[in-house]
């Protein structure tokens, strides 16, 4: 334990913040530590609590219960030794839109006394790709070279931790893919990362990742292990009328349950003992489907996620 | 049922010498869920808007619900339904009062209001809330009542821009159940999203690439033309051709 804390970046123990006069619980007692160097993902959708979460490590925002440290400092007590040691780029675009691009990383550079030119390194590989557009004021960038602006800025004062949120929430597929190349190398300089999405498919590329929603943590671990924790056997179906075949899933008895999952409906049984393939596939040709085609597929991390928030409902 | 609710024909849009949208050619069917893709920059926007008569195109011709775009504009605006992640609906007033708001705007009478809002209210299980600011429903109810506020006086097309964006997965495809509700019931749904996955659920879909349409077609189709195990990777390989999206 106590080697596991010396070696920890990010220490998060029953952090709560409520809002409107108490009334919403954004953060309901978290607990988490990410380690130094560690790729850490915040994995849920819109109002799960993550940006409470990084303004609470940030300094930003003040928690009403709980404790957590950044670097072994206090978030609370230690806010400006925090400051100076973490990059931060929050889910709105918040740089100065009349500042130019070079100006922008000037400026920041300056604030926290240091200059673009000691910590090129780090910035380098990402600044290179806007730098053509130095001159051009940030708020005529495309939402890509903004982006990557926010990461440069976040970046300059070389920090022990940086917090990204929600870096590619509205960015396409391969932009998307793009980002996630620049925080892999960044990680190798030995930064430590959290970042936050609402991409589930963006979480097989995290060393560990929280799944969050409404403000509680479903689970903590590496994406592999969550995978492997899944609770009963997944099967995928498809036919000729995917709509037909999954309002026809969901009213056959056996079903536990049936979503969406692109070309084909992942379901899951109401018991795991029993084959049903067989009893499925003729239920549907009754049903007037054809081309009906069943496999066992193993459990996405998206899988996993509806699985876990289904089960916390239920409790609740 | 074949009665093409689009029908565009080298629909293009130029700024300065700059084609955001380059001789857009097809076809959206009735009933149609039609999936509109393409990489940030790609031009999806810029023909959103034409099709919505919100932007006069430079050249092309184009209809849209049987009105033509260039002099038909306001009678587009009163038969299309238009929902973004964005803007969707006034936080600040309530459910009921959101609902009537926009069946008002669309010319709906007192009693179709009456009977629509209780519809609606019913079909979402929203009677506890009913009287609650919008401000403090869930993203994922916010974004199926503002589709169905949407969709309220029964639009022959449904412009849906990033619908999904942020909502959890159980939303999300909760969200989905509604658009193959309304497509089943005749209307047709113009879909832009950036979970690939969605793309699937999609009767054809259309992929831009720097202004242009590169791909068209049944998402089946589309992989097996490119020989592709996903749209992910279609949208990729085509996504990836793209000389211009780091310069918006």
């Amino acid at each position: 334990m106590q080697n596991s804390e010396l070696k920890a970046s990010v220490v998060l123990s029953g952090i709560t913040k409520r809002y409107d006069k108490e009334k919403i619980v954004a953060v309901d007692n978290v607990s988490l530590s990410v380690s130094k160097g560690e790729l850490f993902g915040l994995i849920g959708p819109d109002g799960a609590g993550k940006t409470s979460i990084f303004r609470i490590l940030t300094t930003l925002l003040l928690p009403d219960g709980g404790t957590a440290t950044v670097e072994g400092y206090d978030v609370v007590k230690d806010y400006k030794i925090i400051r100076g040691k973490v990059g931060y780029m929050p889910g709105r675009f918040s740089l100065y839109q009349d500042l130019t691009v070079e100006e922008n990383l000037n400026f920041f550079a300056t604030v926290f006394g240091t200059t673009i030119d000691e910590n090129y390194d780090l910035i380098k590989d990402i600044y290179v790709q806007i730098e053509q557009f130095k001159n051009r004021r940030a708020g005529k960038l495309s939402g890509g070279m903004k982006q990557k602006l926010a990461l440069c800025c976040a970046l300059i004062h070389k920090p022990s931790a940086l917090f990204l949120d929600e870096p590619t929430t509205g960015v396409d597929a391969v932009s998307r893919k793009e980002f996630w190349e620049m925080l892999k190398r960044l990680k190798q300089q030995g930064i430590t990362i959290m970042v936050s999405t609402p991409y589930m498919d963006e979480a097989t590329l995290c060393d560990r990742i929280a799944l969050i929603q409404s403000g509680k943590i479903l689970t903590v671990d590496t994406p592999p292990a969550i995978v492997k924790s899944f609770h009963g056997k997944l099967f995928a179906v498809k036919s000729e009328a995917m709509y037909k075949l999954m309002n026809d899933l969901r009213a056959y008895q056996y079903i536990r349950s049936c979503f969406a999952f692109g070309d084909y409906h992942h379901l899951l049984f109401k018991d795991d003992i029993a084959d049903y393939t067989w009893d499925v596939l003729n239920y549907l040709k009754g049903k007037g489907h054809n081309e009906v085609e069943i496999k066992s597929v193993s459990p996405s991390i998206e899988d996993c996620f509806i699985s876990m928030a289904e089960a916390e409902k239920i409790e609740v | 049922m074949n009665v093409p609710v689009i029908k565009s024909e080298k629909l293009t849009k130029r700024f300065g010498d700059f084609i955001a949208a380059n001789e857009l050619t097809f076809e959206v069917q009735t009933g149609e869920i039609f999936g509109f893709l393409g990489a940030n920059g790609a031009g999806k926007t810029t023909a959103m808007r034409m099709l919505c008569g919100l932007s006069i195109p430079s050249s092309g011709k184009a209809t849209v619900a049987g009105f033509d775009i260039y002099q038909e504009t306001e009678k587009i605006k009163k038969n299309i339904g238009y929902m973004s992640q964005k803007f969707s609906l006034y936080e600040d007033l309530t459910v009921m009062e959101n609902i009537r708001f926009y069946a008002g705007i669309y010319g709906l009478t007192d009693a179709e209001i009456k009977e629509k809002s209780e519809q609606l209210v019913d079909r979402l299980g929203l009677h506890d809330s009913a009287k609650k600011l919008v401000r403090s429903l869930p993203l994922g109810w916010k974004q199926k009542l503002s589709f169905l506020v949407a969709i309220i006086h029964q639009p022959k097309i449904v412009f849906l821009d990033e619908p999904t964006s942020g909502v959890d997965p159980v939303a999300r495809r909760q969200f989905w159940d509604l658009i193959y509700r309304a497509t089943d019931q005749g209307i047709t749904a113009f879909v832009t999203t950036h979970y690939m996955d969605e793309s699937e659920y999609c009767n054809r879909v259309s992929i831009m690439v720097d202004g242009n349409i590169r791909a068209l077609d049944s998402p089946a189709n589309l992989k097996k033309h490119f020989s592709a195990s996903s749209m992910d990777e279609v949208f990729h390989g085509l996504a990836r051709e793209a000389k211009r999206t780091a310069e918006i």
